[in-house]
């Protein structure tokens, strides 16, 4: 018999690449001049070029090229001082050339590396992932099968759009980590808005190379690759399958196959699309329709001056010019509209550790359920802001604030005609409030007996009490050392 | 004279000095080509109800000029085949850059000529339309792959036409029907919408009846396109300022590895005597080395099967051309491919495959590449001595059909003193220098010389060839239908 689950994975180390397909955003296709456009008709984004009608020719779009050395950069690759571009001949029908043209032996970054973050026991983690090659290529068309009685029919869209394939060393050691990788590298596209990022319409596609080998071996597993995630969490749950999967196989002696594989979401297990004997022959050549050419280094360091502040050195700039905790501030810049929501709260002069904590909590939970996205959000980081600010000053506890902000929410009105409005403004005005004080001291004998024989957290009971009967309005400070004083004396 | 004889440039006063002399020309040559065109089978699709002439009010520099296009350049809603089953009706959306500017110069775009299948041969035989015929006589190859251009323009059923030369293809026809066939350096003439076969080694050139004619045209013809990457940035000369210029102080290169076993004496003879005019006329002939020479016909089969391998990869009945109905994608792929691609079209992608394949590649595709170089530094040594190089356009005079269509690599060794041209980029013309006398060929059959250029020096070629042809009467001569 096996050995106990838990036990046999610890003895095993799973090691991870990851190949990321991303969809650069330009307006036009790499080759041509047609739209990118997600969502027209079929075959409307088509041109000769695209379509590779016989004796069209191919033409780089200089912005493409300028997105890819953007990534290349801000993944502290090399770039290549001489851009060149090889065909990967197969055929497909989605393929209209029968090649693809792409980068092979010079691709246009390599060498780089990225830095992944992860929370663990509420710590920020650090881990450097090697960047193996960035490059250019185009993506192929779409084939539509759904609602067609004889064969399928074939949308060329989709045909020439930009791609920057990004390959990854095998150095990520857990499903986890491959998360966090993609979660990062996703952050890093969106700060240099290169990518719309979205998996869902393909903007962003992602393959995972999974092999396992006995902690300490230096050698290799046979790695196997796993296609057809279109989730983070898919890729995670691919990972996690595929690791029990050949650790299984070994256990039970069984020889791992170099293979593709296929995830499949719904049964949540992968399996076997092609062998390693049935992988392709790709014939790469130089691509003869395009001339190589090089790149200014001035150039290049054009681009590198002008890269946007990315996502660690904005979460070190959090921490030391708002003073937010790393975690605080690793949350924050994880998503880049987040961030920029927060920063927008910040510059209407609000405390930035309370505004940290209400767009974490109130703000994103408004978001969430109202199933909407932080840079769609209805209310703006100034009403956001108005809304901290009057908690900040005292006008209304943060108990009354949520719900002044969910108001906000379905009225649109600001923070303080609603506060004004419900006559929400916080009491105070001591006199009124000890009367309160009184009241419940009254009311609640036993409690005040368990405090006054010791039992200091009977003090919170009674301080809600009076918040209770104020409803909300008290000031919880100035009711607590109201309490304080009569309860003990003084 | 009948129009269908004339020259571009007599066509062109024709047309501006008659209000009715676009559409007399065209008829003349619709007319001829109906009564002859059955002999010679120039042409592959002539339809006289789709030529258009030009609008009266644009009257540019090729104004009311009938042109006939190689079958693998591109027409805007013409049928493009290559001469190929597999592109049966196929009808290109757009036009090939160099249509464009024609029709923009108000040429007239005339008819599609026969080819060798997708410009695979020498002898235009491997056409899926049959052979194209060698006016001179009928039993003999026109030469290839642009057979159907020179034959029609040699046979006066084209004033002009455009061929495409990978390895030779414009200038051995040339040479084989007598007429002037100019291929441009790599990247002077943009190669949008030319179907391609070896990327790396087509451009698109003029068929014409003489030198002249071939200046006026790459007047049109050069230039750079935005929508090629590989055309070239290059100011165009007034390529007609070279012609009827002296030939003194031209200094010219005589490659002493063209003359040896395998070349026809006739075609020997007639060179030595061009040499002689060249001579008599003031240019300076010297002995140049062009040593790689000997791998430039082994070089040119790996690097354009190569690319045509991949460049006919898109030919797989999913969009376009003729496809074999069937509910496999499997079957769909080769039952389409096997029956569409004639045989030397199929010889060259197994080759081409084979070559690029995982394991071959570093052998022969970069090996191939890295001889391209040695055969360029041959010419760039050359050219530090000389202005131009001089030698046959082909080992032989035409052959007779069917002679070759089963000996392959008797076939290939045509293309021998054209091919290195091509693997060099230079700029390169045929012109007439002669004819067969010997009892071999039942009649005289025409010969040509090839000069070769630097790069983007085509119009020292014209100043050459002109010169030449002043001297001589060879292009006087034309074949009896």
């Amino acid at each position: 018999m096996a050995r106990e689950t838990s036990e046999v994975i610890t003895v095993y180390e799973p090691v991870i690449g990851l190949e990321v397909h991303v969809q650069l955003k330009t307006k036009s296709k790499i080759f041509c001049a047609c739209s990118t456009e997600f969502g027209r008709e079929p075959n409307e984004n088509t041109c000769p070029v695209c379509l590779g009608l016989p004796g069209s020719l191919p033409v780089l779009n200089e912005r493409a090229l300028e997105l890819a050395i953007r990534v290349g950069l801000a993944l502290n690759c090399e770039v290549s001082p001489v851009i060149k571009f090889d065909r990967k001949n197969y055929f497909y029908p989605d393929l209209p050339k029968a090649y693809q043209i792409s980068q092979y032996d010079k691709p246009v970054s390599s060498k780089g590396y990225l830095t992944i973050e992860f929370k663990q026991d509420g710590k920020v983690m650090k881990k450097k992932i090697g960047i193996t090659r960035a490059h250019l290529e185009e993506d192929a068309g779409k084939l539509l099968h759904e609602g067609i009685r004889d064969g399928s029919w074939v949308d060329y869209n989709r045909a020439g759009v930009p791609l920057l394939e990004i390959v990854s060393e095998p150095d990520l050691r857990s499903p986890e980590e491959a998360f966090q990788y993609l979660t990062s590298l996703k952050a890093i596209l969106q700060y240099l808005d290169v990518s719309d990022c979205n998996m869902e319409e393909g903007s962003l596609r992602c393959d995972a190379n999974v092999s396992v080998r006995k902690k300490g071996e230096t050698e290799f597993g046979t790695k196997v690759e796993i296609k057809n995630m279109n989730s983070f969490r898919a890729v995670q749950k691919a990972i996690t399958y595929e690791i029990k999967r050949q650790i299984g196989q070994n256990e039970s002696g069984e020889r791992i196959v170099q293979e593709t594989r296929l995830w499949n979401e719904s049964k949540g297990e992968t399996s076997s699309m092609r062998s390693k004997e049935q992988a392709h022959d790709y014939r790469y050549f130089p691509e003869p329709d395009l001339v190589p050419f090089s790149v200014a280094k001035e150039q290049v360091e054009k681009f590198r001056k002008s890269l946007p502040e990315l996502p660690q050195v904005r979460a070190e700039r959090f921490r030391s010019q708002y003073g937010l905790s790393e975690y605080d501030a690793y949350t924050l810049v994880s998503d880049k509209a987040l961030g920029d929501y927060f920063e927008a709260c910040v510059k209407e002069n609000v405390s930035p550790k309370l505004a940290s904590n209400w767009i974490q909590t109130e703000t994103l939970a408004l978001v969430n359920s109202s199933g909407s996205t932080i840079q769609n959000f209805k209310l703006s980081p100034a009403a956001t802001a108005g809304t901290i600010r009057l908690i900040e000053n005292g006008t209304i506890s943060g108990k009354i604030a949520k719900e002044v902000y969910s108001i906000m929410f379905e009225t649109k009105k600001s923070a303080e005609e609603i506060v004004k409005e419900k006559d929400l403004v916080q009491v105070t005005d001591t006199v009124s409030l000890e009367a309160s004080v009184q009241k419940v001291i009254q009311a609640n004998p036993k409690v005040v007996a368990d405090f006054k024989s010791g039992k200091d957290s009977a003090l919170g009971f009674l301080v809600g009490q009076v918040m209770k009967e104020t409803k909300g309005r008290a000031n919880p400070a100035l009711v607590n050392g109201i309490l304080r004083k009569k309860l003990t004396g003084g | 004279m009948e129009p269908y004889q004339f020259s571009v440039k007599q066509a062109k006063e024709f047309s501006a000095k008659n209000q009715n002399g676009p559409s007399e020309l065209t008829q003349s040559l619709a007319k001829r080509i109906q009564n002859f065109d059955s002999k010679v089978k120039a042409y592959v699709h002539f339809d006289p109800t789709r030529v258009l002439l030009p609008k009266d009010g644009k009257k540019g520099p090729l104004y009311g000029v009938p042109i006939s296009v190689k079958d693998n350049i591109v027409i805007e809603s013409w049928e493009t085949t290559c001469a190929s089953k597999i592109l049966t009706g196929f009808i290109p959306p757009y036009d090939a850059t160099v249509i464009r500017k024609l029709r923009e110069a108000g040429a007239v775009i005339f008819g599609k000529c026969n080819m060798d299948e997708f410009a695979f041969g020498s002898s235009c035989e491997t056409s899926f339309f049959g052979p194209t015929r060698n006016p001179w006589n009928l039993d003999y190859v026109p030469g290839g792959s642009s057979g159907g251009s020179a034959a029609a323009v040699a046979g006066d059923l084209a004033i002009a036409a455009l061929g495409t030369d990978t390895g030779g293809s414009i200038r051995q026809p040339a040479s084989f029907c007598g007429v002037v066939g100019l291929k441009p350096t790599y990247g002077r003439v943009s190669r949008y919408g030319l179907v391609a076969f070896g990327s790396s080694l087509d451009q698109i050139g003029p068929i014409t009846k003489t030198v002249e004619d071939a200046a006026i045209l790459m007047n049109v013809l050069a230039g750079h396109d935005s929508q090629d990457s590989t055309s070239a940035d290059v100011p165009v000369p007034d390529y007609t300022s070279f012609l009827g210029k002296s030939m003194k102080g031209l200094k010219v290169g005589i490659p002493k590895e063209y003359f040896v076993k395998g070349l026809d004496p006739e075609v020997n003879q007639a060179i030595q005597k061009t040499i002689g005019v060249f001579k008599d006329l003031g240019a300076g002939c010297v002995e140049v080395n062009l040593p790689n020479t000997k791998y430039a016909v082994a070089v040119y089969y790996i690097v354009a099967v190569a690319e045509a391998s991949s460049n006919l990869g898109r030919f797989d009945g999913v969009q376009y051309g003729f496809r074999h109905e069937t509910s496999s994608l499997r079957d769909l792929y080769f039952e389409t491919r096997d029956q569409g691609f004639g045989a030397e079209a199929k010889r060259r992608i197994l080759l081409g495959t084979f070559v690029l394949s995982a394991g071959y590649y570093d052998a022969y595709y970069l090996k191939g590449l890295k001889v391209r170089t040695l055969i360029k530094q041959d010419f760039d040594r050359a050219f530090e001595r000389v202005d131009v190089i001089l030698g046959p356009t082909s080992p032989t005079p035409p052959f007779k059909v069917g002679e070759k269509m089963n000996d392959p690599l008797a076939m290939y060794l045509s293309d021998i003193y054209t091919i290195s041209a091509n693997l060099a980029g230079l700029p390169a013309i045929n012109i007439p220098c002669g004819f067969t006398e010997g009892a071999g060929h039942a009649s005289p059959l025409p010969i040509g010389v090839q000069l070769v250029a630097k790069p983007f020096e085509e119009g020292t070629l014209f100043r050459a060839a002109s010169a030449y042809e002043q001297a001589t009467q060879w292009h006087e001569k034309h074949p009896k239908l």
